[in-house]
């Protein structure tokens, strides 16, 4: 399990207080075929006011390449500190990719944005592939992406 | 040192560097393909006008790219789903399918990676490291080989492989080592190692928060002309925070969409420029003609490895084991071998091997290994030096002028220097004539004057073996296989008898072109290849050394012919005297490249008496071009020994053979081939002075008769036969 806790909590806890609690969370990333190198992913919430708060993954490991990744880029400055201990191999077309992580709770039915930002070589570059409110309700239901994302759910 | 540096990455290298340039080569193909098949914009063609003709046909077009073959692409977003096309600029509409091509896409994962990720990339990487010391360390030798950078295309000689892996080498090696140095820093920038990422300007600190101004309209984008542009992305539909942005050759921006003001720049970095720069002339995109050129080179790499392991592997075969080798401190005789390629090595051990014979105690060592201190029995030193391209020091020689000039005097064991070399060269034996010299000025003793060998002859080296012997008192036969020898089996197809009546009975051999294995063939070794003049070697039953003889046919010519004359008493000869068709004899084929016409459409002058006509006839018959061939022949009687007698006649119809002049050496007045040239001397001035060659076989009195007579008749022309001997136009091949 990949603890994400931490990040989060540094980034929310000025504007939320209390998020002691939190619960394990699954998200599932499959991907289409879309007929090119793997995809970089990066995974990201936004508050209610459409603020970057904090990343989940990143899948992708070079960095030169993560201005392609543009809404998560432009809302970092492509910092990587961002990413540091979450980045992992990007994903092939077709492939799946599952991370569970610790997430507060008080992140869900607040306002808050899952966003995934999508690029793959020689291909359209696709920010805000993906961008699904974190409500309870909405768990497990899966959502298309725009262009390389057959589909993503977030299980708790 | 340079050697080993090229060698070893080439060899641990090859299979990686087969892969990285087949891919290449064929990657470079694309670049190319791409440009002819991409839609062209026609001259002055704007970005904002570009924009307005593909969102007048895709309205909810979302990004638009030009890849630098100038093809345009655009993506949109229409009733939720995705769509991309190449464009044609002219009327904004998709023409062709967007999808990356497979083909390319699998080509440049192979290239760069081997399909392994990371740890592909950084084995392709040191690929490309050792393709780039090999580059250098290869201009290097080719330099070295040359005589100098400034003799970089001088023309070759040697085996096929050597001088096919040097010809491939000198055109390929500016596109190796621009390819090889642009990968190293594409993986050096892939892994972050360089500050040439890309510079965003920054975010615009306040947007009109208008939408629905036109890209048409836009001032920014009507100056810039679409050969600039890379990617223009329009902001999401109904986000009016959201802008265009712009990326060009000259940098990045963002645009606002409510009135089309240009809100921040940022100008590509000097880094970023260096990285792109690099990127272009390593892919070709963007430079889709230096791209092929340099895939045709990267072809040249296969072919390299291929010659370069013949080369390694002759290297090799050529340097024979020193058996019962003494050392230095005990030995009587003390042999130091210069050499570069491994060959004289060769005439080392065959040195050793009959001094030892002899009952002498050798050390063989090379040059570079130069100790007098150490040979406390040592009574002679004798120097076998080859020369590396103009006059320099042989690999195994290197250091031995100073380590000589160094001492405080030269040893008093008498020393003897045998030079090898190519009288081709103008540098002829030169390092043996420096060691010489530099011997002489030390006030060494010698044991003998310098000696040269002309392109590993054996018969200049048993000759030398000779002198060498008569000063030590021993007979010494020296008897040298540079290589040794793959035999094969000949069956004899005919035999023509001559000379029976003047008590020198001599025939002419034929045998059937031997099978040649695929090997042999690629290697061009054995009898897959052979022309008139060569020498085949026949080891005799009951026999220890070969006998050579030169071939009077070609392989073009579909037989192996000789002439043969039985010597009184001897073994070899009279063995194949003795053959009778489908009789078989085992022999080898050495190559005699001092010994040929050559190319040149200059007239020949043949001279040869005896079975010394061999190959002179060989070289009539083959001569489909009607080069102007001179032959003069001396025989005993027309009636006896006239060989190819009944040949000859045709071959002057079918003009292969301009001039036959014979002379005969028995009856009324004896008339020796040198007399027939006194004879002819107006004619062979006119022709020398015309760019005439002059070859002669038989035997050593003869070859010194004809010289004199040469001598004698040049002189009044200011001509000389060493001058001759020093152009290349004068050859010898005598026994």
């Amino acid at each position: 399990m990949k603890s994400l806790f931490a990040t989060l909590a540094l980034t929310t806890a000025l504007t939320l207080p209390g998020l002691a609690m939190a619960r394990p969370v699954t998200l599932t990333t499959t991907l289409n075929n879309y007929g090119g190198d793997g995809a970089y992913l990066a995974l990201y919430v936004t508050d209610a006011s459409g603020a970057y708060v904090g990343s989940l993954w990143m899948a992708g490991g070079k960095s030169k390449y993560y201005e392609h990744l543009g809404d998560w880029h432009r809302a970092t400055g492509g910092d990587t500190g961002q990413v540091n201990g979450i980045t992992g191999a990007s994903v092939g077309a077709g492939r799946t990719l599952e991370i569970t992580l610790d997430l507060a709770d008080a992140l869900f039915d607040a306002g808050y944005t899952l966003h995934i930002d999508a690029a793959v070589e020689d291909m359209r570059d696709s920010p805000n592939e993906v961008a699904v409110p974190l409500t309870t309700e909405g768990a497990g239901t899966p959502v298309q992406g725009r262009r390389y994302i057959a589909s993503f759910a977030y299980d708790m | 040192m340079i050697r080993a540096l090229h060698r070893w990455p080439g060899l641990l290298a090859l299979a990686l560097l087969t892969v990285l340039s087949l891919s290449g080569a064929a990657l470079s193909v694309f670049p190319a393909a791409d440009r002819i098949a991409a839609p062209q914009a026609e001259a002055g063609l704007t970005i904002a006008a570009l924009a307005d003709r593909i969102q007048a046909v895709y309205p909810g077009v979302e990004q638009i790219r030009r890849s630098p073959s100038g093809r345009i692409t655009a993506y949109w977003f229409e009733q939720g789903a995705p769509g991309a096309a190449v464009i044609d600029p002219a009327t904004g509409e998709g023409v062709a399918s967007a999808d990356p091509n497979q083909v390319e896409r699998w080509l440049t994962n192979l290239h760069r990676s081997l399909f392994l990720g990371d740890g592909g990339r950084m084995a392709m990487a040191a690929g490309a490291a050792a393709m780039l010391v090999l580059s250098l360390t290869g201009a290097a030798l080719v330099a070295r080989r040359t005589g100098g950078w400034r003799h970089w295309f001088a023309a070759l000689r040697g085996p096929l492989a050597g001088r096919l892996h040097v010809e491939i080498a000198r055109v390929a090696v500016v596109g190796l080592v621009l390819s090889s140095a642009t990968a190293l820093w594409m993986t050096a920038s892939t892994f972050d190692l360089l500050p040439d990422g890309g510079a965003m300007p920054a975010a615009p600190a306040a947007v009109s928060g208008e939408t629905g101004f036109a890209p048409g309209r836009m001032p920014m984008l009507w100056q810039t002309p679409i050969a600039e542009l890379r990617e223009l992305s329009f902001p999401y539909p109904g986000d009016a925070t959201d802008v265009f942005t712009l990326k060009t050759d000259r940098g990045t921006g963002y645009l606002d969409q409510g009135d089309g003001a240009l809100l921040t720049w940022a100008d590509l970095t000097a880094w970023e420029r260096v990285s792109e720069t690099i990127y272009m002339l390593h892919t070709g995109q963007g430079a889709a003609t230096l791209g092929l050129v340099l895939g045709l080179m990267a072809l040249g790499v296969p072919a390299m490895g291929a010659t370069g392991v013949l080369v390694w592997l002759a290297g090799r075969r050529g340097r024979p084991r020193i058996r019962g080798n003494q050392t230095a401190g005990r030995a009587e005789t003390i042999l130091l071998v210069g050499s570069e390629g491994g060959s004289t090595w060769g005439f080392a051990a065959t040195l050793h091997a009959a001094l030892t014979q002899a009952g002498q105690s050798v050390h063989v060592g090379p040059m570079s290994g130069f100790a007098p201190k150490r040979y406390a029995a040592a009574r002679r030193i004798i120097l076998l030096a080859a020369t590396y391209g103009d006059g320099a020091a042989p690999a195994s020689a290197k250091g031995f002028l100073d380590r000589l000039n160094a001492c405080d005097r030269a040893p008093d064991i008498p020393m003897a220097v045998l030079g090898f070399g190519d009288r081709s060269f103008p540098a002829y034996c030169a390092f043996a004539k420096d060691v010489a010299a530099a011997a002489q000025a030390k006030g060494w003793p010698q044991l003998l004057p310098p000696g040269t060998i002309d392109r590993q002859s054996p018969q200049d080296f048993a000759r030398w073996g000779r002198g060498l012997g008569d000063v030590l008192g021993l007979d010494l036969e020296l008897s040298h296989q540079p290589v040794q020898p793959h035999m094969t089996t000949l069956t004899l197809v005919s035999r023509r008898d001559y000379g029976a009546e003047v008590q020198a009975p001599t025939a002419i051999l034929r045998f059937a072109l031997p099978r040649v294995s695929l090997w042999q063939r690629l290697r061009a070794g054995g009898f897959a290849r052979f022309q008139a003049g060569d020498l085949i070697g026949i080891l005799p039953e009951g026999g220890a050394v070969p006998r050579l003889y030169s071939l009077a046919s070609g392989r073009r010519d579909g037989f192996v012919e000789i002439v043969v004359k039985k010597h009184p008493g001897g073994l070899c000869s009279g063995q194949l005297m003795a053959l009778e068709p489908g009789d078989t004899v085992a022999a080898f084929l050495r190559r005699n490249a001092g010994f040929r016409p050559g190319r040149s459409r200059a007239p020949l002058i043949l001279i040869g008496a005896g079975t010394g006509i061999g190959p002179l006839a060989g070289f009539v018959r083959g001569n489909t071009r009607g080069r102007p061939l001179h032959l003069f022949f001396g025989m005993r009687h027309p009636d006896s020994d006239f060989f190819y007698g009944e040949e000859f006649p045709g071959w002057q119809d079918e003009g292969r053979l301009t001039r036959l002049v014979t002379a005969v050496s028995r009856g009324a007045r004896p008339n020796y081939v040198q007399d027939a040239l006194r004879g002819e001397a107006a004619q062979v001035v006119e022709l020398i002075r015309n760019g005439g060659r002059v070859m002669v076989c038989g035997g050593r009195d003869m070859a010194a008769g004809v010289a004199d007579a040469l001598a004698d008749i040049l002189a009044p022309a200011g001509l000389t036969p060493s001058l001759l001997k020093a152009e290349g136009r004068y050859v010898e091949d005598v026994y």
